[in-house]
């Protein structure tokens, strides 16, 4: 249980996806306008993740046994490609208003590289079932709060007065920065 | 320019930049610019993906049914990245353990899918390899350019070769080769664009769309 949070809480703060692992930039700075919006997107990747993990680790297994580890970045990717098809008839399905606000974004998720980070991080360090799935939902916790944030701070700094050169991306990439600068600062958490 | 063939070149490594002009593949431009080195091994490896699907699409291009071309060019892009993941990790050991898992993670490079959609779906297989090549190379020469800034201002090296020693009149500054630092040069670099009004996807003359991955939408198409 100790090991779970341990490896929980290094996936969301210490090693966070996007601000020390630049996972899912994209739509980091793409979908981080407003805050609704931003924790929308972080639900769907927060499911996304954890399902994905689940899912990959049972098919390493499957691949293992079949003596076909190396297509494990092949059979990941089109899995987490269908997972997020899913996703997406569901939301539109059931929650048309999120599907509307997150439009393009969601199949966005497939090329999302924090999905298929993890699910090969998972592999690399030899995890078991339950530490894959609690790794992937740290990392897309992480995620979730980082965009968050992000999209916080965005939404204060709208109307600011911001140098010409710097409006639009070069702003939202400085505040990205300011962020890494806080999160860096997790690294010295010993556990 | 009269030749085509050098004309597509020439376009990937300049007027269409991936990286300055396109904003493509931003996760492993911000990842693996740590030092000059590590940018050029990760550019040279994209590079190599980038021609051999964008050959082996083209080539496919009136087979692969328009419904599942999506899946069909991942597949692709993914036996290439597998392949050269391979030789990496049993010809060059040290840049396959610095770059890890951004190796595998070329997969979902925008740039890849995005040439395979715009480019190498309706052009012939030489065309389609001259754009990887130009495409890799735009690439690549933009990873070693912000790995040296980087490496430079941050460690005092340049291909791990010593600039400078830190002084108490300069001292390197560390954290630009950390995980911060990637973001902060960035930002510069596109704030330079938008201050000299260069073409690129963030200064608006391409569109506009506010989009880190590529706000060219109109030849991107992954997201469609």
């Amino acid at each position: 249980m100790q090991e779970l949070i341990i490896i929980a809480i290094t996936a969301a703060l210490l090693s966070n996806v996007v601000l020390s692992q630049f996972l899912g930039i994209c739509s980091f700075l793409g979908v981080s306008t407003k805050t609704d919006v931003a924790v929308g997107m972080g639900g769907a990747v927060v499911f996304v993740i954890t399902v994905a993990s689940a899912v990959a680790f049972g098919l390493y297994q499957i691949l293992r046994m079949l003596h076909l580890e190396y297509l494990d970045t092949i059979v990941f990717i089109l899995v987490i490609a269908c997972l997020v098809q899913i996703v997406e008839s569901f939301f539109k399905k059931f929650i048309p208003a999120l599907y509307k606000a997150l439009g393009v974004y969601l199949p966005l998720i497939t090329t999302n590289c924090a999905v298929l980070g993890v699910a090969l991080t998972n592999v690399q360090n030899k995890y078991d079932f339950w530490q894959s799935v609690v790794c992937g939902f740290g990392t897309a916790v992480g995620y979730l709060i980082a965009i968050v944030i992000l999209a916080g701070i965005r939404e204060k700094t709208a109307n600011n007065d911001v140098p010409a050169p710097f409006k639009g991306s070069p702003i939202v990439m400085i505040t990205a920065c300011l962020m890494a600068i806080a999160f860096y600062g997790f690294a010295n958490l010993a556990i | 320019m009269k030749n085509k063939h050098l004309d597509a070149i020439y376009n990937g490594i300049i007027r269409e930049n991936p990286i300055f002009v396109l904003m493509l593949g931003m996760c492993p431009t911000l990842a693996v610019t740590t030092s000059a080195i590590n940018g050029a091994g990760m550019g040279v490896s994209t590079t190599v993906v980038l021609i051999l699907s964008n050959m082996l699409i083209a080539a496919l291009r009136k087979i692969i049914p328009d419904g599942v071309r999506m899946p069909a060019y991942i597949v692709v892009v993914a036996t290439f990245v597998t392949l050269v993941d391979f030789i990496m990790e049993a010809y060059t050991q040290d840049l396959y353990a610095s770059l890890g898992l951004y190796i595998p993670l070329i997969v979902v490079n925008c740039i890849i899918l995005g040439r395979a959609e715009a480019y190498a779906s309706k052009n012939t297989v030489t065309m389609s390899a001259c754009d990887g090549i130009g495409m890799g190379l735009g690439f690549t020469v933009a990873l070693i350019v912000i790995g040296l800034v980087r490496e430079f201002l941050g460690a005092g090296t340049a291909f791990g070769i010593t600039i400078y020693e830190a002084s108490s009149v300069f001292e390197p500054i560390a954290i630009i080769t950390k995980a911060p630092g990637a973001f902060l040069v960035l930002a510069m670099l596109a704030a330079l664009q938008n201050k000299f009004k260069m073409k690129s996807a963030t200064n608006g003359v391409n569109g506009g769309k506010e989009k880190g991955c590529a706000s060219d939408c109109e030849s991107c198409g992954t997201c469609k």
